[in-house]
C-alpha cells in the first residue's frame, strides 16, 4: 500500500497549518447567559464540539430529534445510520447549511449557530466531492485560501503542500473530470484540509468509490487525518467504513441517536435491538427473564434457556431479547461436553439443536443457516482457520448450536 | 471518448436526410445563388451576367470582384457594418445584464412558480412581432405615452425626442431579443448543481463571491448560447431599425433592403449579404473551435 503523505511528517503539516490559518471571524458572538455559566463546572474542560438538544424540523417531519453529543479534540466521530435517519441533516447543521429549529452547537466553547458557513472554521468534504468543474485541481485547492485573502506565495506553498500530502503533486493543472474517482476523492480531501479547519466534516467520504479502492482509501484517509490531527465528524451508511475509521460511532435512527461508543463497544454491547441488528448480523432470541441475580441471569426462550453470566438492568419476568452474534456460536454433531463449557453452571443452557439448512462458503469463513427445532433459523459463522477442516458439516446434518454465557447480550429495548 | 456510432439502416439515414435536404434547399441553395450573383455584372437588359461564357471553344470564367472592392472603398458600407456590429453588441450586453438576474431568480424560484415565470417570458411571443415593435412607436413618440406620463408628472417641461434615435432602436432591440437571452441562461442555471455553491460557501466564499467565482463561470455556456442567439440576428436586423431607428442609426439589414429593392443592384446587394454572413460566421467558427478544445466541462 502506498501510504499517503509519507514525504511529509505530520508535525510539519500541523505547524504549517497553524501558520496558514487565518483568524477565525465570528461575527455573531453569542451572549453567554448566566444560566449556562453556572451549569458548567468551572474547571471541567468543555468538549471540543458540543451539540445540545439539537432539533431540525422540515415542515412536519423531525429530521433531527433532540440530539446531544460531545466530541473530543482529535476524534474521528462517525454518524452511522441508514438513509433518511437524519445523519446528513445533522452534518449540514454543523457545516451551517441548515439552521437548527432548536438547540445549540458549540465549537471550542463558542456557539456557532447563526454563523454563516463561510465564516465557520469548519470545512467539509462533500459526497461525490463537488469539485468545481471549471477550475483546475490547483485552483480548487486554492479556492478557500484565496477567499481568506492570503498572499499569493502563501497560497502557492500551501497548495503544493496539500498536493504533496495527498500525493497528487503532478496533477495540479488537470481539471477534475480528467481524474479518476480515487484521485478526485484525494483532491476533495486536500481542498477541505487546505484551510486547516478546526473541524473536518466528511459526507459519505468513500461512497463514490468501488469496493476494492474503498478499502485502501479508508486506510489512507485515516492516516492523513491522523497526520494533520484534525477533529473529524463523518457521515456514513456503511458500517464497515464507520467501524474501521472512527474512534467513536453514533448510531442514528429516525432522527435520534440510539447509542454512542467505540466500534467494539457498539458491536459487542449494543444497547437495543436496532443497534444489534444494524451493526453486523445477530441472532435474537425473544424470551422472558426467569432468574435475575446480580452475577447472572437466566432467560427462557422457545429455543432454549439462556444462562447469562453477567447481571443486567432488568427485572424478573421482563420481556427481553437474547442477542448472540453468528461468529460466537459453535456447531457440532454432539451436545457440548461439560469440559467445553465456560463454567459448570452453563451445563444444559445456551444450546439448541437443529438441522443445517444452507451452507454459504465465503473462503475466509462459512455461514451456516441452522433451522432449530423451535422453527427459528439462526446464523452461525465459522472461520475457516485451517485449510482442511477436520469435521466437515453437511447440509441437512443434525447439529447442536451452543454458545458461552459471556457472549450473550440481553437487550431490553 | 467513443465516437458516435454511425447510423447504418436506411430508415435512420432517411430521418437524418430530411432536415438536411430542407437546409440544403432552403438555405444552402439560395446562399450559393447569392454568392454567384455577387461575382456577376448587372446586365443592362435587366438580367444578370453569367460567370462562364463559352465562345468559339474557349471557356471564359469571369469572376467580378468589383462589387467587393466597392464595398471596401465606399465608406458608407464600412460604417454601416461597424454600426450594425455596435448596435448588436450593445443589445447583447444589455440583454445579458437584464436577462441574467431574471434567469437567475427564475432558476432559483420555487419549482411551483417557475412555469408562471416562464410564461411571462414567453407571453410576448403570443402577439405579432411587428405589432409589438409598432407599440413602441406609440410609447416613445413625441406625443406618446411615455412623454405624456413624464409631462404630467412634471419630470420634464417639454416632450423628449426619443423616436428614431439610437435610444429607441436599442430599446426595441433589447425588448425583442431579451427572451432569447433569458431562455438559454435559465436552462443552464436551473440545471446547476447547488452543491457547488455550498462548497464555495463552505470554503469561505460570501454569497457574492460564490456568484462571481462559481455561478457565473459555470453558466458560461449559457451566456455564450444566449449571446449568440441575440447577437447574430441582431446584426442583420431589418424591421426594428426600419420602424424605430432613424437616419443616424445605420444598420446593414436596411442597407441590404435598399440595395436589393430600391437600387435593384442585385450583384452589389449579394456582395453585402456575403460579407454579413462572413462577419457572423468567422466569430462563430472561432468559438466552435475554442469549444471543441475544451470538451465537456464536466457536469458531476
Amino acid at each position: 500500500m502506498r501510504a499517503m503523505g509519507s514525504r511529509l511528517r505530520g508535525n510539519d503539516i500541523q505547524k504549517a497549518g497553524v501558520a496558514a490559518r487565518s483568524p477565525i471571524k465570528l461575527r455573531f458572538l453569542p451572549i453567554l447567559s448566566s444560566a449556562a455559566m453556572t451549569i458548567a463546572p468551572p474547571d471541567a474542560s468543555p468538549p471540543f464540539l458540543s451539540i445540545r438538544n439539537l432539533v431540525k424540523e422540515f415542515d412536519t417531519v423531525r429530521a433531527v430529534d433532540d440530539v446531544s453529543l460531545s466530541i473530543g479534540k482529535g476524534e474521528i466521530f462517525a454518524l452511522l445510520g441508514s438513509s433518511g435517519c437524519g445523519k446528513s441533516t445533522l452534518l449540514r447543521m454543523l457545516a451551517g447549511f441548515e439552521t437548527p429549529t432548536a438547540g445549540t452547537i458549540a465549537l471550542a466553547g463558542k456557539d456557532i449557530v447563526g454563523v454563516p458557513p463561510y465564516e465557520r472554521p469548519i470545512n467539509m468534504m462533500f459526497q461525490s466531492y463537488a469539485l468545481f468543474p471549471h477550475l483546475t485541481v490547483w485552483d480548487n485547492i486554492a479556492f478557500g485560501l484565496r477567499r481568506d485573502g492570503l498572499p499569493k506565495d502563501e497560497v502557492a506553498s500551501r497548495v503544493e503542500q496539500m498536493l504533496a500530502l495527498v500525493q497528487l503533486g503532478s496533477f495540479g493543472k488537470r481539471k477534475p473530470h480528467q481524474l479518476s474517482g480515487g484521485q478526485q476523492q484525494r483532491v476533495a480531501l486536500a481542498r477541505s484540509l487546505a484551510k486547516s479547519p478546526q473541524l473536518l466534516l466528511l459526507d459519505e467520504p468513500l461512497g463514490a468509490l468501488d469496493k476494492k479502492l474503498r478499502e485502501r482509501t479508508q486506510i489512507e484517509l485515516v492516516n492523513i487525518i491522523g497526520q494533520v490531527g484534525v477533529t473529524c465528524v463523518m457521515v456514513t451508511h456503511d458500517q464497515a467504513e464507520a467501524m474501521s475509521m472512527a474512534t467513536r460511532i453514533a448510531v442514528m435512527s429516525e432522527g435520534r441517536i440510539l447509542q454512542v461508543g467505540a466500534p467494539g463497544e457498539i458491536y459487542e454491547t449494543p444497547n437495543c435491538r436496532f443497534v444489534a441488528d444494524f451493526i453486523g448480523s445477530v441472532n435474537l432470541f425473544e424470551g422472558r427473564v426467569r432468574e435475575d441475580a446480580p452475577d447472572h441471569v437466566i432467560v427462557d426462550s422457545r429455543e432454549c434457556s439462556h444462562y447469562v453470566s453477567h447481571g443486567i438492568t432488568g427485572t424478573a419476568a421482563m420481556e427481553v431479547a437474547v442477542a448472540v452474534r453468528p461468529e460466537k456460536i459453535a456447531l457440532q454433531a454432539t451436545a457440548p461436553s461439560a469440559a467445553q463449557r465456560e463454567s459448570a453452571a452453563e451445563d444444559g443452557y445456551n444450546c439448541s439443536a437443529g438441522n443445517i439448512a444452507t451452507i454459504s462458503y465465503f473462503g475466509n469463513e462459512t455461514l451456516y443457516h441452522v433451522l432449530l427445532d423451535s422453527g427459528m433459523t439462526i446464523k452461525v459463522a465459522r472461520t475457516n482457520a485451517a485449510r482442511h477442516e477436520q469435521s466437515r458439516l453437511e447440509r441437512g446434518q443434525r447439529v447442536h448450536a451452543w454458545w458461552d454465557g459471556s457472549d450473550i447480550v440481553v437487550l431490553t429495548a | 471518448m467513443s465516437a458516435l456510432k454511425r447510423p447504418s439502416s436506411l430508415g435512420r439515414r432517411f430521418v437524418i436526410a430530411v432536415p438536411f435536404a430542407w437546409l440544403a434547399l432552403a438555405f444552402l441553395a439560395p446562399f450559393l445563388i447569392v454568392l454567384h450573383l455577387s461575382f456577376t455584372d448587372m446586365d443592362p437588359a435587366g438580367g444578370f451576367g453569367s460567370l462562364t461564357t463559352y465562345v468559339d471553344g474557349v471557356l471564359n470564367i469571369k469572376v467580378k470582384l468589383s462589387n467587393y472592392l466597392f464595398l471596401a472603398q465606399d465608406e458608407l458600407y464600412v460604417l454601416t457594418y461597424l454600426s450594425s456590429l455596435k448596435y448588436a453588441a450593445i443589445t447583447t450586453v444589455l440583454c445579458l445584464v437584464i436577462g441574467y438576474p431574471f434567469a437567475y431568480f427564475m432558476a432559483r424560484a420555487r419549482p411551483a412558480i417557475r412555469p408562471t415565470l416562464m410564461m411571462l417570458v414567453m407571453l410576448p411571443f403570443w402577439t405579432s412581432f411587428l405589432l409589438r415593435i409598432y407599440a413602441w412607436k406609440g410609447i416613445l413618440a413625441n406625443q406618446g405615452i411615455l412623454n405624456h406620463l413624464l409631462l404630467s408628472l412634471g419630470v420634464i417641461g417639454e416632450p423628449l425626442h426619443m423616436m428614431n434615435t439610437s435610444f429607441s432602436l436599442v430599446i426595441g432591440m433589447v425588448y425583442a431579443y431579451l427572451p432569447f437571452m433569458i431562455l438559454p441562461l435559465y436552462a443552464n442555471l436551473v440545471k446547476m448543481d447547488l452543491r457547488y455553491l455550498e462548497a464555495a460557501s463552505d470554503l469561505g466564499a460570501t454569497p457574492l463571491q460564490a456568484f462571481w467565482r462559481v455561478t457565473v463561470p459555470l453558466s458560461k455556456s449559457g451566456i455564450i448560447a444566449g449571446a449568440m442567439l441575440v447577437f447574430i440576428p441582431a446584426v442583420g436586423e431589418y424591421v426594428i431599425p426600419e420602424l424605430l431607428g432613424g437616419p443616424g442609426t445605420l444598420m446593414i439589414g436596411k442597407v441590404l433592403w435598399d440595395e436589393f429593392f430600391t437600387n435593384n443592384d442585385w450583384p452589389l446587394a449579394s456582395a453585402v449579404t456575403v460579407v454579413v454572413i462572413l462577419l457572423i460566421l468567422v466569430p462563430m467558427a472561432v468559438f466552435n473551435k475554442y469549444k471543441a478544445q475544451q470538451p465537456a466541462e464536466g457536469r458531476a
